[in-house]
């Protein structure tokens, strides 16, 4: 599979890329945040392309690196803050906060956003935290669901997933039709598409660790989303990073939520088993 | 009128060059020129002096809209020994100027880190001036890295 | 957006004469000026413009800020610090909202 995606259609990405510094290699540096050392290397899961996961983290520069350690400088922080104070404002007519059934996020969300998506029996789908949030709004509160990437989606998703700091990313793959839907993504992963021709697994897979113009290309994981994006100054979504992705392909994107997305948002997810969920992460 | 090929192409080419000197919303970019008289404007006209001021910014920045940027100048800031202001500027900038951090005694030492915009490779340079008039100057090359993942 | 809210980092306690070092953070966009929206109008400049630092009404240190300054400013400096007493922490914003903040140390 893996030279499938290695070799045709990627000449002129490598030769911009062989023009570049060799040094292609991610680096071997821990990662402890507050005391707490992440798992940024770790044995993939059976039936993974990869025999070792890498964390994005180990292909940034040493700047980067240090400002997600930093966990006063780190600017995801800012949203974390203000998603703590969302999580206790009361919204929609039934007169509750997230806090009112929740109470201190530390306790009841500890290590929850590390297993997200789950499968949602009602809608029979997945669903990832935005949705859950959307979904508790709805018909817990009586508010109304959030635009897709409004400032207090990002940053309360933020806040939720960022109490699971250090636990490792676990999707239960036997709830509901979770299984068929991970099948989905991965053939997503693998299909190309757009002007350039190119699948998730072209970039993130068959050239993860070479370099396509100045962008040292990770494995795509998707444990420190929401990531703090120098580029943007601004926290950036899973979903809003694969829309950016698909349509750097030159291809139409699907919608946020969609269920081209939530499939593929399973099978990313599930990529980096066993990494450290590192929200907010920085990346460049 | 008749015009020969020669002189239509001599038209052409003062027509492209003067459309380019027009172009409408292309920003003024600073210059070296720009930032040496800020820096004039800044030391009352001296030349700053190298040494007792570190300006530290990464080699090669991932991304220009986030440097870190730290400036250190060798003092004990009492007496007459004090750092009154260090500027920041960055000559490929559409404007030179980024900070100006002003100390006192109470600061203790003169140190300080922030974070910079940079919109292309170029030179950052830091410039001190003492309680008792001399200045000082460090500069860095920052190679700023244009990613082809725009997302 | 949200009103910015300021993050500030220093120690609790310090010795007489003790240099410590303050961390600052805050949320701002900081509107270059520079950019243009998808009508190819460009967006008014609005910053940060000044941050300030003092202690006990004594300035400590301050920064003249201009539009290359990144988003969500970052300040990180020193303070000697003599007695017990209180910080305060101000930024001014472009549109003239000030943001303030104070934090106490205890000289042992």
């Amino acid at each position: 599979m893996r030279n499938r995606y290695a070799t045709v259609g990627l000449g002129a990405l490598l030769a911009f890329a062989t023009a570049l510094p060799a040094a292609a290699e991610p680096v071997d540096d821990e990662l402890v945040i507050d005391g707490q050392t992440m798992t940024v290397r770790t044995a993939a899961p059976e039936g993974h392309p990869f025999d070792e996961l890498l964390s994005g983290w180990l292909f940034r520069e040493a700047e980067t690196r240090e400002l997600e350690a930093d966990s006063f400088q780190n600017p995801g922080m800012l949203y974390v803050d203000r998603g703590a104070d969302i999580w206790n404002t009361v919204d929609g007519t039934m007169g509750k906060s997230c806090a009112s059934c929740h109470d201190d996020a530390a306790d009841t969300m500890k290590g929850v956003g590390a297993n997200y998506p789950k499968w949602d029996a009602d809608a029979k789908r997945p669903i990832n935290i935005e949705l859950q949030i959307d979904k508790c709004r709805v018909e817990n509160m009586g508010a109304e669901a959030y635009k897709f990437d409004a400032p207090d989606q990002k940053a309360l998703t933020t806040y939720i997933k960022h109490q699971s700091l250090g636990t490792p990313v676990a999707v239960d793959l036997s709830q509901g039709d979770l299984q068929s839907w991970w099948d989905r993504g991965k053939e997503m992963y693998y299909t190309r598409t757009g002007q350039l021709n190119f699948a998730c697994a072209s970039c993130h897979e068959a050239n993860s660790g070479q370099y396509i113009r100045a962008d040292h290309l990770s494995q795509g994981q998707a444990n420190g989303f929401p990531t703090y994006r120098l580029k943007q100054a601004n926290m950036v979504s899973l979903h809003n990073r694969f829309r950016g992705c698909i349509r750097d392909t030159r291809a139409e994107f699907p919608k946020a939520f969609s269920d081209e997305l939530m499939a593929l948002e399973v099978y990313v997810t599930w990529r980096g088993t066993g990494l450290s969920v590192e929200t907010p992460a920085v990346r460049q | 009128m008749t015009i020969n090929r020669r002189q239509a192409l001599g038209l052409t080419a003062g027509a492209i060059a003067f459309a380019a000197a027009g172009l409408p919303g292309r920003p003024a970019w600073a210059s070296p020129e720009e930032t040496q008289k800020r820096i004039a404007e800044f030391t009352g006209g001296k030349t700053p002096e190298t040494g007792r001021l570190t300006l530290t910014a990464p080699e090669i920045a991932e991304n220009g809209n986030t440097v870190p940027v730290s400036i250190e100048v060798e003092s004990a800031m009492e007496g007459d020994d004090v750092v009154e202001q260090v500027m920041i500027l960055a000559e490929g900038n559409p404007n030179p100027d980024v900070a100006v951090f002003n100390f006192s005694e109470a600061s203790g030492v003169a140190a300080a880190t922030t974070r910079m915009r940079l919109a292309k490779t170029q030179n950052v340079i830091a410039v001190a001036k003492m309680k008792d008039g001399s200045t000082f100057i460090d500069q860095k090359e920052v190679k700023v890295t244009i990613g082809g993942c725009g997302g | 957006m949200a009103t910015p809210k300021p993050r500030v980092k220093l120690p609790k306690t310090a010795s007489a004469g003790e240099i410590i070092t303050i961390k600052t953070l805050i949320s701002h966009q900081m509107e270059s000026g520079q950019r243009k929206d998808k009508n190819g109008d460009p967006i008014p400049r609005q910053i940060i413009n000044k941050f300030s630092c003092e202690f006990n009404g004594t300035p400590v240190f301050s920064c003249d800020i201009d539009p290359a300054i990144s988003a969500n400013p970052y300040f990180e400096f020193n303070a000697k610090v003599a007695e017990s007493g209180t910080f305060k922490f101000t930024w001014v914003d472009d549109d003239g909202s000030v943001y303030e903040h104070e934090a106490s140390i205890e000289v042992k």
